[in-house]
């Protein structure tokens, strides 16, 4: 007998492993999909969900962290919403079901289900690895979503939008999408919760760019207060390719985002541009580990923070660089604006070079309103409530400013300036 | 307007005492420059006048229009019409330019209990006091100072001047960047100020600006004090003979 079967399992950890039973016979999936679950279930049943003495989960003890699991609800009610940015294609995913009528011309999509039914899905439902518990949990259960294919050459005048909304229950997902050579979109990925009840979701994204592709994704989260909402996002950049990644956090009890990408095409650009929005209990993480693989690639991220009330948040930046990755050009920085005592944020950039001609570079900084730009706005008639939550917004809107599409920039900002306003 | 009695005032910080019995009065419809070498708290005096918390007033007092604002915060100077046109105007990252004007300008308004304005009546407000001034309305479509040269951000100062309309103007060594052009511009701008409701105090080193924008009185700080006051002829004196002489009469 090993330890792991030793150790009393948590209520989530059965509750995972009871749903799992329970919804035997009723989880699409031909014979090779069903056996690639039983798999990642018995992982799951033997070393349960990771603690904070697995290097990857150190911050965010998922075990201790993840209390409960709502029960999946296939009966639950969810509507679609307006998109971010008015005239956008959008295609919906509502408690986990998703709906491929409204997919924009030119566009391959297929569900995912009818992926899991006939078997294709099959090859995808593995882990990542030991420390895999997004994937592990998502496979075990994923139900829907979308394979995505953008054939080479194709632009896309609007922003696709997938939009994901959660009432109750569970919600299972995965997004494998393929940008062909050449082709141009602005993607966004949507996640918004539309009760108070609490919900655990777990989705699971795959992007694949081929050469001189160029791609904005953006990830909203914007789940409710007593939401685990566990999600990865995984890329593979070919020669060329450009991948702008924002990832906004303004919700959700428990969050774990993961971001895990290669870059194997010289010429390849990625960015990564985080915003984490933090009050209230919440929990958020975002794990990052990117791998240079090839000689003359460049990357930049940039995550800032702003934390109230109790909140905690993780930001874990891993950037390995290959051996004959040469000429790679690398920078990692995370700046947080802590504005409560009780709130805490835990930064962890880390370098692992292994070529000697690179230009790399991390930073983490804790830093507080500047107080001379406070003057300068109260010196200009404004109040000091308002002055400071001028400053805090421009703390983030920084990045914002960042993303090309007017519209997008303009629905983020009010975004982000509701939720400051609630939240300070 | 202003009237500065037997004031004291220190670093908040480490206590250093910088403003030391400093005497000012400066009327309605007065234009009072302020010269001296550097370091004698010319740009510290300005700072009090606003309000800025790294400096504690231990004596003395500041009445405008008759009451201490002592106990008043910055924004509620600044509400009440205390301008300082800074030295060093700051960049502030993340800040567009035409929000920060607007919502200035309607703090302001709100304090006072006037209505705000409407987008259009803003933005044409802002687009003449800009021509006015030859500022690139490019400019204003970046974060507030961001990527402005110096003389930029000197005329940025003097447009938000123009916009809020002060009752008490300060600047502080506006002219220092600006080449003679922008100098000229400038001091056409506050000229268009000057008003008998308004005073306005010109901290300078130059004689240079002090011909376009002439002053009623000139006052030399010196250690934190007045040391001597005059007509505008003094400014002349001092261009001429430099500070010396100034500051022996004085210690003798
Ligand atoms: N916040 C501060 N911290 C440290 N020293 C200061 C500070 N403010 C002013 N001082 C000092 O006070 C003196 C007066 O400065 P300032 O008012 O800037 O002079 P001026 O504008 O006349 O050149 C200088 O010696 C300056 O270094
Ligand atoms: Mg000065």
């Amino acid at each position: 007998m090993n330890i792991q079967t030793a150790i009393k399992m948590t209520a989530a950890e059965t509750a995972l492993v009871d749903a799992y039973t329970a919804q035997i016979g009723d989880l699409i999936g031909d014979g090779a999909v069903l056996s690639a679950r039983d798999t990642l279930v018995d992982d799951l049943k033997k070393q349960g969900l990771p603690t904070r003495r697995v290097e990857a989960w150190h911050y965010t003890d998922l075990r201790a962290l993840l209390r409960t699991v709502p029960v999946a609800d296939p009966t639950a009610f969810a509507e679609r919403v307006e998109p971010l940015v008015a005239g956008s294609s959008v295609m919906t995913v509502l408690n986990g079901k998703a709906d491929d009528k409204t997919a924009p011309v030119g566009v391959n999509v297929r569900r995912y289900a009818e992926s899991l039914a006939d078997g294709v899905a099959a090859p995808d439902l593995i882990e990542r690895g030991s420390d895999d518990a997004i994937g592990r949990i998502n496979g075990s259960f994923v139900r829907d979503g979308f394979e995505i294919e953008l054939p080479e050459g194709t632009e896309l005048e609007v922003p696709l939008e997938l939009q994901l909304v959660q009432s109750l229950g569970q919600s299972h997902t995965r997004f494998p999408v393929t940008f062909g050579a050449g082709t141009k979109a602005t993607i966004i990925e949507r996640h918004l919760s539309v009760s108070d009840e609490a919900s655990l979701v777990t989705s699971v994204t795959d992007l694949i760019l081929d050469e001189g592709a160029d791609i904005t994704w953006i990830i909203l989260q914007q789940q409710g207060a007593a939401d685990s909402h566990l999600a990865q996002i995984n890329f593979d950049l070919g020669t060329n390719a450009q991948l702008k990644l924002f990832v906004i956090n303004a919700g959700g009890k428990l969050v774990r985002q993961e971001i895990h990408g290669v870059v194997t095409g010289e010429g390849a650009d990625f960015k990564l541009r985080g915003i984490n929005l933090l009050g209230g209990e919440t929990h958020t993480d975002v794990t990052f580990t990117l791998g240079h693989d090839v000689p003359n690639t460049t990357s930049t991220e940039v995550i800032r923070n702003v934390l109230f009330d109790r909140a905690k948040g993780v930001f874990q930046g891993q950037i390995r660089v290959a051996p004959d990755a040469q000429k790679t050009d690398a920078k990692m920085a995370c700046n947080t604006l802590l504005l409560s005592d009780d709130a805490d944020f835990s930064a962890k950039p880390e370098l692992e070079i292994f070529a000697d001609d690179v230009q790399c570079g991390h930073g983490a900084t804790v830093i507080d309103i500047n107080p001379t730009h406070l003057y300068y706005l109260q010196a200009r008639g404004i109040p000091e409530n308002k002055a400071r939550a001028m400053l805090v917004n421009a703390f983030v809107d920084e990045i914002v400013e960042e993303l090309e599409n007017e519209a997008l920039i303009e629905t983020l900002e009010t975004i982000i300036a509701d939720w400051l306003e609630k939240h300070a | 307007m202003l009237e500065i009695r037997n004031l004291h005032a220190r670093i908040a910080e480490d206590g250093t005492e910088i403003i030391r019995g400093l005497n000012l009065t400066v009327k309605a419809g007065e234009v009072a420059a302020i010269m001296g070498p550097n370091g004698s708290g010319k740009s510290t005096l300005s700072y009090i006048l606003s309000g800025r918390s790294d400096y504690e007033v231990t004596e003395g007092d500041i009445l405008y229009n008759g009451e201490s604002i002592l106990e008043l915060d910055p924004s509620e100077r600044a509400a009440k019409g205390i301008f300082l046109a800074f030295q060093y105007p700051v960049e502030i990252p993340g800040v567009a330019t035409m929000q920060f004007l607007k919502v200035a300008l309607n703090e302001q308004r709100k304090f006072r209990g006037e209505a705000e304005l409407s987008t259009p009546d803003f933005i044409r407000r802002v687009k003449e006091a800009a021509a006015k001034l030859q500022i690139n309305p490019e400019m204003l479509k970046r974060p507030l100072n961001v990527g402005f040269s110096g003389g930029e951000k000197k005329r940025a100062e003097i447009l938000q001047m123009a916009l809020l309309e002060p009752k008490l103007c300060i600047l502080d060594e506006t002219d220092s960047g600006l080449d003679i052009d922008a100098l000229k511009i400038v001091s056409d701008g506050v000229n268009a100020l000057r008003s008998p409701d308004r005073a306005v105090i010109v901290i300078t080193h130059y004689q240079r600006l002090l011909e376009y924008i002439v002053p009623d009185s000139v006052h030399v700080l010196y250690k934190g004090q007045v040391i001597k006051s005059g007509d505008k002829s003094l400014a002349l004196d001092l261009e001429a003979n430099g500070y010396a002489d100034i500051i022996d009469a004085a210690a003798a």
